[in-house]
């Protein structure tokens, strides 16, 4: 069975995550943040997965529905979702990670399989699961963490990632959660697995001592008295964890090799589909070294970006270097670039807009400009 | 069971017999179209979008690919408790199994099921046009004018008029006469075999047809004839829009290309009428460094390094580097190679086409395989095919499916040539 936690508060995204969470942000022109989790789950033959959420779930609950585009749509198992809740015992609002799923305690004893697997709703990779089962069974490890070599990731954007040291057998001898200065390269990709029964009694005595938080208080606390082992996964994977690291990830979909282990491979992302028409170009269109989704209209030019779906180009706009969400207009004439535009934006003609490629420019949701 | 006002019956038997090669493994309605559609989905939408929720879809003719496409009917939100679709396939009987033997036939052999929905009125479609349509209306109008049928008509010039079946009516709209692709036509308006019935009527009609063995056993010819002879009250709905049946190789790429149009008359992105269809699991398409396209609809999931104009481009395909494709249609899941130049093509469903191909080209030829379906200078490639590098052919080429390399003896077929398996 599976668990998807879709983190805390956000405020590193600043406007994109004002009104959703960041498991529901736009990925790559028609996928949202989950969809990459939620899909491996699924390709990896795990049918039984909850979804925690706690803030801004709307969006997110809507994206997710029934489950039908993921195949959850199941009689027996399927998929949950966890808002949190009040109850005589429940203390409502999720106060970490561990305390939300001791609040959800219920759906681990109702599951009958003997592994969990925890993921997060934030990051972008395509990975199979089941040989990190396997690991885990064969090492006898309680909790088995998959990690990666973090060193395509930015120095500076290391430091919002759980960093370990392992020793000659696997096993993790230090975490350092958001380390100053990492003293390792390897990094958490925030994805455990461990025996169902095991988890159960964690989080009871977790929950008895008042702790809260499954990295924080669990695993870092008990690194020395519990087996923790590292898995090592050698693939493309990114947490969007701030607009820099969201911008690129989204960027380097631009390349061929990233689009093609990510989204082009026998393991399918899955995602809500939204019936829009295949797009069209019109005579003027010059698109070069883009993604563009379904539903588009597109009578200018488009270098270096990423268009969602349902976006308009006019005549005269040029688009550099930027990301343009569902359904968002871009008027005659206008000039954008380093740009991310929210969904439903509107640019009206002849506007220039202009960010850093460090410092994208962001308009938000439904802004005219 | 709730009693429904309304049941749909969609004729999707027919082969399609002009369409040549794109129809030799697959019934018409399946036929894809419009850079992701499949031709049946424009009727399916209709009536979803119309709030008809119970359709029985009649097959016949190689009803696979049908079949799996239409599946429990999900993408229209047919996968329903009460209603939904309905695959209806010729069955066996106690005394003997029949095919259908005619569209009267194929619903005289199906009264069971609209019985079973206890609906008032029925309406017979085809799955072989490309239109958007209410039918609503159309029923609106035939309660209205207390009819016993209505039959939806289109205005066409006077020339191509004595192509379809005509309907010459009176003032109010009453059919008088109908003529089946009459020499002289007496008015400019066609059917376009769209039919709304009140059913217990047409039932009776239709069990007095089976009985007769003289009779096509169907509407055109038998039902609708019969039924004006016994002077019953039956109306011309008219529509006024964009309606094309595409059963030739001609009309299938018109159509095809009209979409490509800076405003087409037939508008895909209308949100009040959406078409339908299963999504292919694939992201964003993507347009590379050396990709270009101009006036051309492209699908998710392709992949384009090379030049792409005036074409219609469906999911999954690669167009490689150095290539150019011109006002052609390329279907799923296609690889075009490098350096190949295509114009004026339809190719089929995962077909390959190698490096340094050119493929339409030359001085036009009438067809030595068949001159009667390819007859407009398009070349056709079949499904699931493989066209060797360096291949030349010329225009008005037909390459049948399932062809491998081993299956050619020369790389230049020139214009008017084929390559058909077993010819």
């Amino acid at each position: 069975m599976g668990i998807i936690l879709t983190g805390g508060k956000n405020n590193r995204l600043k406007e994109l995550s004002l009104e959703r969470s960041i498991a529901a942000i736009p990925v790559g022109g028609k996928y949202r943040a989950i969809d990459f989790t939620l899909s491996n789950m699924v390709n990896s033959g795990i049918t039984n997965i909850g979804v925690i959420t706690q803030y801004n779930f709307r969006s997110l609950m809507d994206h997710l529905g029934s489950g039908k585009e993921w195949d959850l749509d199941r009689k027996n198992e399927g998929l949950f979702i966890f808002p949190p809740y009040l109850s005589e015992f429940g203390t409502g609002w999720y106060k970490g990670t561990a305390d939300a799923m001791y609040n959800n305690l219920t759906f681990l004893q109702r599951s009958d399989e003997e592994f969990v697997i925890i993921g997060q709703g934030y990051a972008v990779y395509n990975m199979d699961f089941e040989p990190m089962l396997e690991q885990h069974i064969q090492t006898g490890a309680d909790i088995t963490i998959a990690c990666r070599n973090m060193s395509d990731i930015p120095c500076e954007e290391q430091k919002l990632l759980g960093m370990i040291q392992v020793n000659d057998e696997g096993r993790i001898i230090d975490f350092m959660e958001k380390p100053l200065n990492p003293r390792s390269i390897m990094g958490s990709m925030g994805i455990y697995i461990t025996r169902r029964a095991f988890l159960i009694d964690l989080l009871q005595e977790s929950a008895a001592k008042g702790l809260t938080e499954f990295v924080h208080d669990i695993i870092v606390r008990q690194i020395n008295n519990l087996k923790i082992y590292a898995y090592v996964f050698n693939g493309y994977w990114r947490p969007l964890s701030n607009i820099k690291l969201y911008y690129r990830t989204n960027m380097e979909l631009l390349n061929p090799k990233v689009r093609q282990e990510l989204l082009m491979g026998r393991r399918k992302i899955y995602t809500k589909v939204k019936d829009e028409p295949p797009a069209k170009y019109n005579e003027e269109a010059y698109v070069r070294n883009s993604i563009v989704a379904d539903g588009c209209i597109i009578e200018g030019t488009v270098e270096n970006s990423v268009l969602f779906r349902g976006v308009r180009v006019m005549k005269g706009a040029v688009i550099k270097d930027s990301l343009v969400m569902q359904g968002t207009e871009v008027g005659r004439n206008v000039n954008l670039r380093y740009c991310i535009l929210d969904k439903g934006v509107t640019i009206s003609d002849g506007k220039t807009l202009i960010g850093d490629p460090e410092w994208p420019l962001i308009v938000g949701k439904n802004v005219r400009v | 069971m709730t009693r429904k006002e309304i049941v749909a019956l969609l004729l999707a038997g027919g082969q399609g017999s002009r369409l040549g090669v794109l129809t030799q493994n697959l019934a018409k309605p399946a036929v894809l179209y419009g850079g992701k559609y499949r031709i049946i989905d424009f009727t399916l939408s209709n009536c979803v979008n119309s709030g008809i929720d119970t359709i029985g879809v009649l097959t016949q003719y190689q009803p696979l690919k049908l079949n799996s496409h239409i599946g429990i009917g999900k993408p229209w939100d047919l996968d329903r408790m009460n209603g939904g679709v309905t695959i209806l396939a010729p069955y066996m009987k106690t005394e003997k199994g029949e095919w259908y033997s005619g569209t009267a036939d194929a619903v005289y052999q199906n009264i069971h099921y609209v019985d079973e929905m206890s609906a008032k009125y029925v309406i017979i479609l085809s799955g072989d046009h490309i239109y958007k349509m209410d039918y609503s209306k159309m029923l609106d109008y035939h309660k209205q004018q207390k009819a016993d049928a209505t039959i939806s008509v289109i205005d066409v010039p006077l020339s191509e008029a004595s192509r379809y079946g005509i309907m010459n009516t009176d003032e109010e709209g009453r059919i008088c006469e109908f003529e089946e692709k009459p020499e002289k036509p007496k008015s400019t308006l066609a059917s376009m075999g769209i039919y709304i019935f009140t059913w217990d009527i047409l039932k009776e009609y239709l069990i007095n047809d089976h009985e007769k063995s003289s009779t096509h056993h169907d509407f055109g010819k038998d039902i609708i004839p019969a039924m004006l002879a016994d002077n019953r009250r039956m109306f011309a709905y008219k529509f006024c829009g964009y309606w094309r049946d595409v059963g030739t190789i001609q009309a299938y790429y018109e159509s095809n290309m009209n979409l490509i149009e800076l405003v087409p008359e037939f508008n895909l992105f209308d949100p009040n009428w959406k078409i339908y269809s299963p999504n292919p699991i694939y992201p964003a398409h993507y347009i590379g460094d050396s990709g270009h396209v101009e006036k051309s609809i492209v699908a998710e999931g392709c992949m384009i390094y090379g030049t792409v104009r005036r074409s219609v481009i469906f999911p999954g395909v690669t167009v490689n580097a150095g290539t150019v494709i011109e006002d052609s249609i390329v279907m799923s899941d296609s690889l075009i190679g490098t350096n190949t130049e295509i114009y004026r093509t339809i190719i089929g469903e995962t077909s390959v086409i190698g490096n340094n191909v050119k493929c339409g080209v030359g001085e036009f030829a009438e067809n030595t395989y068949n001159p009667k379906i390819y007859d407009s200078g398009i070349n056709v490639i079949g499904s699931n095919t493989v066209i060797p590098n360096n291949t030349v052919l010329g225009k008005n080429v037909v390459i049948d499916n399932y062809i491998t390399p081993h299956d050619f003896d020369t790389n230049y077929i020139p214009s008017g040539g084929y390559l058909i398996k077993g010819a």
